[in-house]
C-alpha cells in the first residue's frame, strides 16, 4: 500500500464526521462521507476505499446492513466499527458481521490515525473494552468453566484463545500499545499483531452459541 | 345445568338460590361491619363485584360470572340487589354512600317514585293483558329503576359515567355516522330473536314440554348477546386500552424524572460553570457515564448496594475517581463474582492505587483492568504519568505501603508496584479466591 490511506466516513451526525476529517487531516484522504446505509453502500461501491470508518448505530438499519451489503461485492474494503455506545452486543455483531476492528469514540486522533492505518494494512484493531469483551466472552470456554456445567464447543481450535493470545487481550485491556506488550512479552510487534488477528478470525468464524448469549446476558446483567 | 328441573325452577320467584347468595351477604356485612367498599379501580358497573372480591378475597372474575349466573336462574332480584348495593356501599375512599347523598334529593326520590309507579302502572296491565310470566321479573325492576335514578342523580360524574357507557348500546350510537346499516339489521335481528324466544317460553309455560323452554333461553340469550356484544367487545377493548395508556404514563414519568434528576440537573450545573472548562469536562463526563449505564445496561444511578458484586464494585471506583479527581479511567472488567471479605479488601486496595495514580502520576488516562478468573481475582491498576522511584518514597507515605500492600498481604493477596521516572506506574493486585467461592457469574 501507498501513502495515506482512503477512507469513507459513515455516521449519521454531520458533525462528528466533519470533526473527524478535520482532526485527521491528512494522515487520512477522506474520499466520501454518508450519513445512511444506503448512500454508504452507494458511496462506498463506487469509491472503494482502503478502510470504511463505520458508525455501529446508523438509523437505517445500523453499521451491520452495510458490512452485509459490501463485503460480498468488495472483500477488499475494510471495515473500522466506530461506536459510543460500549453495548457489548452491538460490539460483537459488527465484529462478527466482518469489521476488523471497533474503536470507541473517546479515542484520541492520533489513536485513530493508527488504527486506520492498521486495519489499512490488514491488521485487526481493538479497543480495550473490545479486548476485555473478548476475554470475557471466552472465558467460559476455559478449563475451570467446563465445571460449572458449560458443554465443550464444536471446535476447541476456534472456540478457545491461547494463552498467548489472553495475555495479548489482557494488555490491550489494560490500554498498552502493540509496541508495549511486544516489550513487555518479548516478542515482536508482528507477533503481537498476529496475535490480535488470530483472535479476531476466533471472533468472526466461532460457532459457540455462547458468544451471542454472552452478549446478551452482559446487556441483561 | 340441570335441564330437566329447568322449567320449574324458571318460575319459582322466591327461589332458594338468591337467597343462599343474599344471606351470607347480608350476615357478613353485618357481622363484621368491615370496611366494603365498591371498587371504583377495577369495576364493570358499580363495582361492586369487584369490591366483594376485594374485601373477601375472592377472584374477581369468580364472583362476577357467579353474579352472572345467579342473575340467569331466575330469580328477578338480583338485579336489584346490585343497584342497591350499589347505593348502600360506598365507594373506595369515600365516607358516605350514594343512599346517604340521595336522602336529601327530595325531587331524585320523587322522581325515582314517579318511574316505578309508572312502570307498575304498566306492568300491571301487560299482566292482566299477558300471561304472567313477566311477573317474577318485572317487579323487582321497579327497584332497580329507582336505584338507577337516584344513583344517577346522587352519584359522583364517574358514576354518572359509568352509567352512561352502562345505557349507551340500548339508545343509539355515540356519534351518528358510527350508525350504520349494520347495526340497524343487528338490532333488528335481535330483537326478533329476544321476541321469538319470549313468545317460545310463554307457550313453554302452557305446554310444559321439558326440553323447549332451554331452547327458547338459548335464543334470548342469542339475541342478548346480538344486542351487547359489540358494546361488550368495545368495553373490553376500551378497559385494556386505559391500562395500557396507564402504563406508558408510568413508564414516561420513570425517564422524565431520570432525565430531570440527572441530564436536567447536570446541565443546570454546567450552566453555572461556565466558566471553568475543566469542571465542565468532568461534569459531563460524569453525566454521560450515568446516562449510559442506565440506558444500555438498565442501571439506575445510585443503585447498587443490593445486589453489589465484584463489577459494579470496579465501576463505581471508575466514577468516583472520575467524579473527584476529574481525570478519565478506562475501566474493563472481565468476568463477575459475588464479593466476599477478601475480595472488598481488594476493591479498596484497587480504589487507593487508583487514587493515588489520579493524585499523583499526571497522566490523563487511568487504566484500571479487573479480571476474575476460577481460581483468582485480579486488578492492574496502570498509568503513563510521571512514575516514581520507588526506594525514594518517604516511609510516611502511607497509601502505597498500608492501604495497598498491608490491605493486601493481611487477605492472602500480593501487590506488585512497578514504576521508573517518566514511564508511569502500574500496580498488579492478586488475590486468591476461596475454593468454596465458585465462579458465579451473573445472569
Amino acid at each position: 500500500m501507498s501513502g495515506v490511506p482512503r477512507v469513507v466516513l459513515v455516521d449519521d451526525h454531520g458533525l462528528f464526521r466533519s470533526g473527524v476529517r478535520a482532526e485527521l487531516g491528512r494522515q487520512v484522504e477522506v474520499v466520501g462521507e454518508a450519513d445512511d446505509v444506503q448512500p454508504a453502500i452507494s458511496v462506498i461501491s463506487d469509491v472503494q476505499p482502503d478502510v470504511v470508518l463505520l458508525d455501529v448505530h446508523l438509523p437505517g438499519g445500523g453499521g451491520q446492513a452495510v458490512l452485509q451489503a459490501i463485503k460480498p461485492l468488495y472483500p477488499s474494503v475494510r471495515f473500522l466499527a466506530l461506536s459510543a455506545s460500549d453495548a457489548p452486543e452491538d460490539v460483537i455483531a459488527v465484529i462478527r458481521a466482518g469489521a476488523r476492528g471497533y474503536v470507541t469514540k473517546t479515542i484520541s486522533t492520533a489513536e485513530l490515525a493508527d488504527a486506520i492505518r492498521r486495519v489499512a494494512a490488514g491488521d485487526a484493531v481493538f479497543s480495550h473494552r473490545l479486548a476485555g469483551f473478548v476475554l470475557d466472552a471466552f472465558a467460559s470456554g476455559s478449563p475451570g468453566a467446563e465445571v460449572s456445567g458449560i458443554k465443550p464447543s464444536f471446535d476447541p481450535e476456534l472456540d478457545q484463545l491461547t494463552s498467548r493470545e489472553r495475555e495479548v487481550l489482557r494488555l490491550i485491556a489494560q490500554g498498552y500499545t502493540y509496541k508495549e506488550i511486544a516489550r513487555e512479552l518479548f516478542i515482536s510487534v508482528k507477533t503481537v499483531e498476529s496475535h490480535v488477528s488470530s483472535v479476531l478470525r476466533k471472533l468472526q468464524l466461532s460457532s459457540r452459541h455462547q458468544l451471542t448469549r454472552w452478549a446478551t446476558e452482559r446487556r441483561l446483567a | 345445568m340441570g335441564s330437566v328441573e329447568e322449567p320449574a325452577r324458571w318460575h319459582r320467584g322466591d327461589e332458594p338460590f338468591g337467597h343462599w347468595h343474599r344471606g351470607p351477604f347480608w350476615l357478613r356485612h353485618r357481622g363484621t361491619g368491615g370496611p366494603l367498599r365498591r371498587d371504583t379501580a377495577e369495576r364493570l358497573a358499580g363495582g361492586v363485584a369487584s369490591g366483594l372480591a376485594v374485601w373477601r378475597g375472592f377472584n374477581i372474575m369468580t364472583v362476577r360470572i357467579v353474579f352472572v349466573l345467579v342473575c340467569l336462574i331466575p330469580s328477578g332480584f338480583c338485579v336489584p340487589l346490585y343497584v342497591v348495593a350499589w347505593l348502600l356501599i360506598p365507594a373506595a375512599g369515600e365516607e358516605t354512600s350514594i343512599g346517604h347523598r340521595a336522602r336529601s334529593d327530595s325531587r331524585g326520590i320523587a322522581l325515582a317514585a314517579g318511574l316505578a309507579t309508572l312502570l307498575a302502572f304498566l306492568l300491571f296491565v301487560a299482566n292482566v293483558i299477558g300471561n304472567g310470566w313477566v311477573d317474577s321479573y318485572a317487579w323487582p325492576q321497579l327497584v332497580t329503576v329507582a336505584g338507577l335514578v337516584l344513583i344517577w342523580r346522587n352519584g359522583s360524574p364517574e358514576e354518572q359515567a359509568t352509567l352512561r357507557r352502562l345505557a349507551e348500546p340500548l339508545g343509539s350510537a355515540p356519534n351518528p355516522a358510527a350508525r350504520t346499516r349494520w347495526s340497524a339489521i343487528r338490532l333488528v335481528v335481535a330483537g326478533v330473536l329476544i321476541l321469538g324466544g319470549a313468545g317460545w317460553l310463554a307457550s313453554a309455560h302452557e305446554s310444559l314440554a321439558l326440553l323447549r323452554p332451554l331452547g327458547a333461553v338459548l335464543l334470548v340469550i342469542a339475541g342478548i348477546v346480538l344486542v351487547l356484544g359489540p358494546w361488550w367487545l368495545r368495553i373490553a377493548r376500551d378497559l385494556s386500552m386505559e391500562r395500557q395508556a396507564k402504563v406508558r404514563a408510568e413508564e414516561r414519568a420513570d425517564i422524565s424524572a431520570q432525565v430531570h434528576d440527572s441530564v436536567l440537573q447536570t446541565l443546570a450545573l454546567i450552566q453555572r460553570r461556565a466558566d471553568d472548562p475543566q469542571k465542565v469536562v468532568q461534569l459531563a463526563r460524569l453525566q454521560e457515564r450515568e446516562l449510559r449505564s442506565w440506558l444500555f445496561e438498565g442501571r439506575a444511578p445510585n443503585e447498587a448496594d443490593s445486589d453489589m458484586t465484584f463489577a459494579i464494585g470496579v465501576r463505581q471506583i471508575q466514577q468516583d475517581v472520575e467524579a473527584r479527581y476529574g481525570v478519565p479511567v478506562e475501566a474493563v472488567t472481565v468476568g463477575d463474582c459475588e464479593l466476599d471479605e477478601n475480595l472488598n479488601g481488594l476493591l479498596a486496595a484497587a480504589r487507593e492505587a487508583t487514587v493515588n495514580a489520579a493524585k499523583w502520576s499526571g497522566a490523563s488516562v487511568i487504566s484500571l483492568f479487573a479480571e476474575v478468573e476460577p481460581d483468582s481475582v485480579s486488578v492492574v491498576v496502570r498509568d503513563r504519568g510521571k512514575g516514581f522511584d520507588q526506594s525514594a518514597v518517604p516511609l510516611d507515605r502511607k497509601g502505597l505501603a498500608e492501604s495497598v500492600r498491608g490491605r493486601m498481604a493481611r487477605r492472602g493477596g500480593t501487590a506488585d508496584v512497578v514504576s521508573g521516572l517518566g514511564e508511569g506506574t502500574k500496580v498488579t493486585l492478586k488475590m486468591p479466591r476461596s475454593a468454596a467461592d465458585s465462579p458465579a457469574r451473573r445472569p
